[in-house]
């Protein structure tokens, strides 16, 4: 093994809890997202060559995955996701604490009621932490978009978490 | 799609998350403490990024599925364990709450888990007494590394090494002689240009080997392991991220 390819594979494993946890979010469902890890990984290390060492590698793990989940999972809604969320549903326990089951639950039930877009600029932002030139990077969007994207994400989220008529989203073109 | 933001929301949305220099952080500030009514806007997003973390956080520490760590663009049988990868992988494997794969179980007894918490406790106890001390931190320095390291080896009656960790900007400030409950005790103290200490302890172990293991006790993050009867911890007052580079660079130079 190559200095870099023990280096990249390195930077893999430890990006792995990473990429589950923002595959979680797009998803919802536990198999699903670790197949899409999986076939970020598969496409990651095929493209190992497209991959500079000046480029932060969580960065185009991230759009790869992103890209991945546009082009495919999305395309094909399936079963599972955010869309089927069921509110009475109880959280998984593995995702809280039993003091604050009913903030997890009214969060789930918030994400639920946002869009694709919003919830992704939430997780790479408010989660992930990612510097928003970051973000426009992995979504492929303007650094001015990401900022719009974000303000209306969180509005969105703090009216139905404060208990507000549910936002139905409108798309103004 | 075309929305806009003013340029003043998007001041306090990077102000939330941190992303504002610190000048303009501090100019925001000011005007902040004058504007409840934008401030209570920051407080709001500050508050959301904690809840989605507290939600999505747990997902960081279940074990990785083993599947995920197998290189599927390699004919059948490449993994990523191979030759240089082995090491990280164990530490990577190590970190999600003790998972680690089948074929490595034999070779990795797992330490008992109060042996681990005993580990723990002593180095998060080393840590906390020696590294505020300015004067005296350590009783041999760091630039007599060769002495230092003869003097340890010779008391542990066991072969300790000093990883050199300046490619990460630590600097070996030097090392003192502790006593543990099993014996003598090394322990190791490093320096980055800003301040920052790690420690690393190492003391005699019952146990042959075993993986690699992350705790966190009163704020500090310590990994450690198990090589040849002698257990390693490196603890520090950083986060688990930034402490791994250093814990994996250690346990390459360490283990032989």
């Amino acid at each position: 093994m190559t200095t870099r390819q023990s280096t990249f594979s390195a930077g893999l494993i430890e990006n792995i809890p990473h990429l589950r946890r923002y595959a979680r979010s797009l998803t919802r469902d536990v198999q699903q997202s670790d197949d899409l890890v999986q076939d970020c990984l598969d496409r990651a290390w095929s493209r190992m060559s497209q991959w500079r060492d000046d480029t932060n590698l969580r960065t185009w793990l991230f759009t790869i995955m992103h890209n991945l989940y546009v082009n495919g999972v999305r395309r094909s809604k399936r079963q599972g996701g955010w869309d089927d969320y069921d509110p009475h549903h109880t959280p998984d326990p593995r995702q809280t604490g039993q003091e604050s089951m009913i903030q997890m639950r009214d969060l789930e039930l918030a994400l639920s009621k946002l869009s694709d877009d919003q919830r992704e600029i939430l997780m790479l932002v408010c989660v992930e932490g990612l510097r928003y030139e970051a973000v426009a990077e992995i979504l492929g969007i303007p650094q001015g978009t990401v900022m719009s994207r974000l303000h209306r994400a969180r509005d969105a989220l703090r009216r139905t978490l404060e208990g507000g008529e549910p936002m139905k989203l409108r798309r103004i073109k | 799609m075309k929305h806009t933001i003013t340029p003043e929301q998007a001041r306090l949305h990077a102000y939330a998350d941190g992303q504002l220099d610190p000048e303009n952080s501090l100019a925001l500030e000011t005007e902040l403490a004058q504007d409840p009514e934008a401030r209570e806007q920051v407080d709001r997003y500050q508050e959301m990024n904690e809840l989605l973390r507290h939600y999505f956080d747990p997902v960081l520490d279940e074990p990785v599925p083993p599947t995920l760590l197998v290189n599927r663009s390699r004919p059948a049988g490449w993994s990523f364990i191979t030759q240089m990868a082995a090491a990280a992988l164990l530490l990577a494997v190590g970190l999600f709450g003790g998972f680690y794969l089948g074929i490595h179980s034999d070779l990795t007894p797992q330490l008992a888990a109060e042996d681990a918490e005993h580990v723990v406790g002593e180095v998060v106890m080393a840590y906390s007494v020696y590294t505020p001390e300015v004067n005296h931190p350590v009783e041999v320095s760091g630039d007599q590394r060769a002495h230092l390291v003869n003097w340890l080896s010779k008391r542990m009656g066991r072969n300790i090494v000093a990883p050199s960790l300046d490619g990460l900007d630590m600097k070996l400030l030097g090392g003192r002689l502790l006593a543990s409950d099993d014996g003598p005790g090394a322990l190791l103290m490093y320096e980055n240009p800003q301040g920052q200490r790690v420690v690393i302890y190492a003391c005699l172990s019952d146990e042959k080997s075993s993986a690699f293991h992350y705790a966190q006790q009163q704020g500090v993050s310590v990994y450690y392991w198990v090589d040849n009867e002698v257990v390693y911890a490196i603890a520090g007052e950083i986060s688990r991220d930034r402490l791994l580079p250093i814990a994996q660079s250690s346990y390459d130079q360490m283990i032989f």
